[in-house]
């Protein structure tokens, strides 16, 4: 799809677009629909779509694949750390209440790094599965 | 969605397919949307409309754009679908009518979460507040459910890719 210029035009646009999209999903989930997990996707969705339009080494370069493998695992830590965090400040596993001197702020502060690991892992994910795919493709195109 | 889903079962050319099932998914994410759980129909738009739609065209590519024939008649997997479908809506017949303020589900933690969810939490969205913090280990659970998927994916696809790496200089 390299030779279609108003694709790449308009793809280029428009990621700029989704990303912000992606991360006003992620931090306004507070208050309005969505979290980590639909955040998650919107983002993989992005660097898919660029991947699509510009092909999938072009977005290897921009998302290395150590980065996404990184990602997979770091949001389920992040997760599970911040439930330990609730241990070691003296309160249950998965408890927000002491993450902070005010509890309800303890409360925002757990939900919001619990919906990054959300994010992270999940746009980790989506992005894998995709490359492993379209990598599969790539390498078997030149034998057919 | 009754069309689309028997155009999905009918058609076998899986290009028309993948996209006939994208479009089923908007339309159940307009139909959670009607439902007021806009949460899970953004969900929906962008796992089962876009992502997933995606991924099977990528899996399509590697496989032939055609379903072969039926090796065997499918009159007895049809016969048990149906069953299962018949027994299906028996059981709703036993539920709660629809939105019912009386029902079992609306009694017992849900008058909590709505009177106290926005105190405790100080997140406005209940969704969200019950999603993150007080069903935390579900969440937790399904976050690792995902990761068991990616991992379980790393593990297939990349030994055949190795594989196919180190047979090629042979």
């Amino acid at each position: 799809m390299r030779e279609y210029l108003v694709l790449r035009v308009i793809a280029k646009m428009m990621i700029a677009f989704m990303l912000l999209f992606a991360l006003y999903v992620q931090f306004h989930g507070d208050f309005g629909p969505g979290g980590g997990f639909q955040a998650g996707v919107i983002s993989a969705a992005a660097i898919i779509f660029y991947a699509v339009i510009y092909g999938l080494p072009a977005a290897r370069r921009v998302v290395p694949e150590w980065l996404v493998e990184t990602m997979v695992g770091a949001g389920v830590l992040l997760y599970a750390t911040v439930g330990l965090a609730g241990i070691v400040l003296g309160g249950n596993y998965l408890d927000y209440f002491v993450l902070d001197s005010n509890p309800v702020h303890g409360q925002v502060r757990g939900i919001f790094w619990v919906e990054a690991g959300v994010f992270i892992t999940v746009s980790g994910v989506m992005l894998k599965i995709f490359y492993l795919f379209a990598g599969r493709r790539r390498n078997e195109g030149p034998e057919t | 969605m009754a069309v689309a889903t028997l155009a999905i079962v009918v058609q076998r050319n899986l290009f028309a397919v993948v996209i006939l099932l994208g479009i089923y998914s908007f339309m159940m994410a307009a139909v959670l949307v009607a439902l007021d759980a806009v949460d899970v129909a953004m969900t929906e738009a962008s796992v089962g409309a876009g992502v997933s739609t995606v991924l099977l065209l990528g899996a399509l590519y590697l496989t032939k754009g055609d379903e072969l024939k039926p090796l065997h008649r499918p009159l007895l997997p049809l016969g048990v679908a149906a069953a299962t479908g018949l027994v299906l809506v028996y059981g709703t017949l036993g539920l709660p009518a629809f939105s019912d303020p009386s029902a079992p589900i609306h009694r017992h933690v849900a008058p909590r979460y709505i009177s106290e969810g926005p105190r405790e939490t100080g997140v406005p969205n209940i969704v969200t507040a019950v999603l993150a913090s007080y069903r935390g280990y579900d969440t937790l659970g399904e976050t690792t459910v995902v990761f068991t998927a990616g991992a379980g994916v790393i593990a297939l696809l990349r030994r055949i890719r190795r594989r196919k790496k180190e047979g090629d200089p042979q």
